[in-house]
């Protein structure tokens, strides 16, 4: 009873610690399923890119209207969804695979980005502005993470066959159905917001890290997809509020923590999971079954 | 015959005064790096050198992205000021890719004591430098920077020395009576009232200097970032009403210090001016300015019951 109460202390006491667990909690439901996907088409730096492709759209937000939360949101957004967009459109009607022309995308975005914050005069620290912590959150940065956490789990569930046809066979998918090009921008644009969210509430080591830990350590237990959906969440959600209560306890700054915390539970993953390092051998390999 | 052997002295010596003339009219170039050097630097110098500032006012100079226009003005420089003490972390890297001939001062050497990093209240990481280089808050500091300034301007220009020792001198002056200023309108309040929450630990020495004690959830630099514990017993010791004094600043986040103001039911009071002036149209577009807003706000702040 000791021990539960000193579980929840800090939670009862602080509307700022209730504000940070809702929010991991509404990150873990929709973050990780977007990293599992990531994870099976190979594009699990993706995540890091966009982050940067992120910044111009943000910055621009800023200096509009100063530190709105609507206004970076919205700015992020559309630099993330034009990257998206632009690179698709070349790695689609080219020879230039995925991965290149993202990776020149988001370095365009990257360097217009930071044109645009030292073209500023007075330009205070707007990377450290732009991307906020996990302890700072007000209840309408909680109320928008919710949000999106509903918008990527019902848009998932739309997506989620020619999804995983494109994880699985791209090249079929196109042939048959006119979903390809649907599934592959939705998704990306999924990828955005979430990562639109993350920076705005918790800051760009977090907001990726919650996307792409979870879905790794998850590839450990099992081999199902909906199951690894399930695990990855679940993994998540255990790994980041366990970070927010360290962070608490050991005076360890949070976002960190919490990042920290979910690569433990990776390796923790790789090491004791069925299909980790130590256990592999003795199962045999199948193939992932939608 | 004699004519023709003056002539050419003669226009020697028309060129040479001219030249010294045209020494007289063309201002020393001097750099300084940040903006509140660089109003001391001025103040010095008058109107007699050229001052161009690296990092303005309102930019951080935490943060300066050093350009190659900067490497231009560096480069062009004959006196630099920075203030030293790890504060411009970015400066040796520029001073070497500028090719800088001139003369560096650093304003802070043989400051009578640089100050560790604030220690005293939780901040449960420890930060890469240990000395607090925020000395100019401080305003026995900010005299010493000035008398620096002079004997570095008077290296490179000795002709007006005496200009730069007499306007270092008002300087000074001017300085003393601010430091008394700040020291009256502290006496009003009551030590252990005297304690201020700021975003992050920029005010050792005006601690050590005015006797106000400054909690920050965040470390001496801007790029540290707060553990929840931190935020927490912030929390804890302003709902005690043991202190109502929450101060956003100038360059900061201020959402860290608005959630802490919510969480304990009490409003931000204010601005302070740590690391940069205000633009000119704000209230600390000079380094007087600056010191007499911050004390001014905190004051109130603390004496509101």
């Amino acid at each position: 009873m000791a021990m539960l109460s000193a579980l929840w202390l800090p939670f009862a006491e602080f509307a700022f610690m209730q504000n940070a667990l809702l929010a991991c909690l509404a990150l873990s439901l929709s973050a990780p399923p977007v990293g599992v996907f990531l994870m099976l088409r190979r594009m699990s730096l993706t995540g890091d890119a966009m982050a940067h492709a992120i910044l111009p759209g943000a910055a621009l937000g800023y200096l509009v209207s100063g530190l709105s939360l609507g206004a970076m949101t919205v700015g992020g957004l559309l630099a993330g969804l034009a990257v998206v967009a632009a690179s698709g459109l070349v790695a689609r009607s080219t020879v230039l695979r995925e991965d290149t022309s993202l990776a020149a995308f988001y370095l365009l975005s990257l360097a217009l980005g930071v044109v645009i914050i030292s073209s500023q005069g007075s330009s205070i620290d707007l990377l450290h502005v732009l991307f906020g912590s996990v302890l700072a959150l007000d209840t309408a940065a909680v109320l928008f993470l919710a949000a999106v956490a509903v918008v990527t789990l019902l848009s998932l569930a739309l997506l989620y066959r020619p999804l995983v046809l494109e994880c699985l066979d791209p090249a079929f998918l196109r042939q048959v159905s006119r979903w390809s090009p649907v599934a592959h921008y939705g998704f990306l644009a999924l990828l955005v917001i979430n990562l639109v969210a993350g920076f705005q509430a918790l800051g760009t080591l977090l907001a990726v890290g919650m996307m792409i830990l979870p879905a790794a350590a998850a590839r450990f237990w099992v081999r199902e997809l909906k199951q690894m959906l399930a695990v990855a969440m679940g993994l998540s959600a255990l790994g980041s509020v366990a970070g927010l209560w360290l962070s608490y306890h050991f005076e360890s700054p949070t976002g960190p923590s919490i990042v920290l915390t979910l690569g433990a539970v990776y390796l923790g993953s790789v090491l004791a999971g069925p299909l980790g390092a130590v256990r592999t051998q003795r199962v045999p390999a199948r193939h992932l079954r939608a | 015959m004699r004519l023709k052997h003056v002539w050419p002295f003669l226009m020697a010596s028309l060129l040479v005064a001219l030249a010294a003339q045209a020494k007289e009219s063309t201002p020393l170039p001097v750099v300084a790096s940040f903006s509140i050097l660089g109003d001391l630097v001025q103040q010095v110098g008058g109107e007699r050198i050229s001052l161009q500032v690296l990092a303005g006012p309102g930019s951080d100079a935490h943060a300066v992205q050093p350009t190659p226009a900067m490497a231009r003005t560096v480069a062009g420089a004959a006196v630099l000021f920075s203030n030293g003490l790890g504060y411009e972390g970015w400066m040796d890297r520029l001073l070497r890719s500028a090719g800088f001939r001139g003369r560096h001062v650093q304003v802070s050497d043989g400051l009578p004591s640089p100050m560790a990093a604030a220690q005293g209240h939780a901040h449960g990481h420890r930060h890469d430098h240990d000395i607090d280089p925020h000395a100019w808050q401080d305003v026995a500091n900010a005299r010493h920077y000035v008398a620096r300034i002079a004997s570095g301007l008077c290296a490179a220009d000795a002709t007006h020395c005496a200009g730069y020792r007499q306007r270092a001198a008002d300087a000074d002056a001017r300085l003393q009576s601010l430091d008394r200023e700040i020291r009256a309108a502290w006496a009003a309040v009551p030590p252990p009232q005297r304690r201020v929450v700021v975003s992050h630990d920029a005010f050792g020495y005006y601690a050590a200097a005015y006797g106000v004690q400054f909690l920050a959830p965040q470390g001496i630099s801007t790029e540290a970032q707060a553990s929840a514990r931190a935020v927490a017993s912030l929390v804890r010791t302003v709902r005690t009403g043991q202190l109502r004094a929450l101060f956003v600043e100038s360059l900061g986040d201020p959402r860290l210090i608005q959630q802490i103001g919510r969480e304990a039911g009490v409003p931000v009071s204010g601005t302070l001016y740590a690391d940069a002036l205000s633009l000119a149209g704000g209230s600390a577009p000079t380094y007087e300015a600056l010191m007499r807003h911050n004390t001014t706000q905190m004051v109130r702040a603390v004496s509101t019951p």
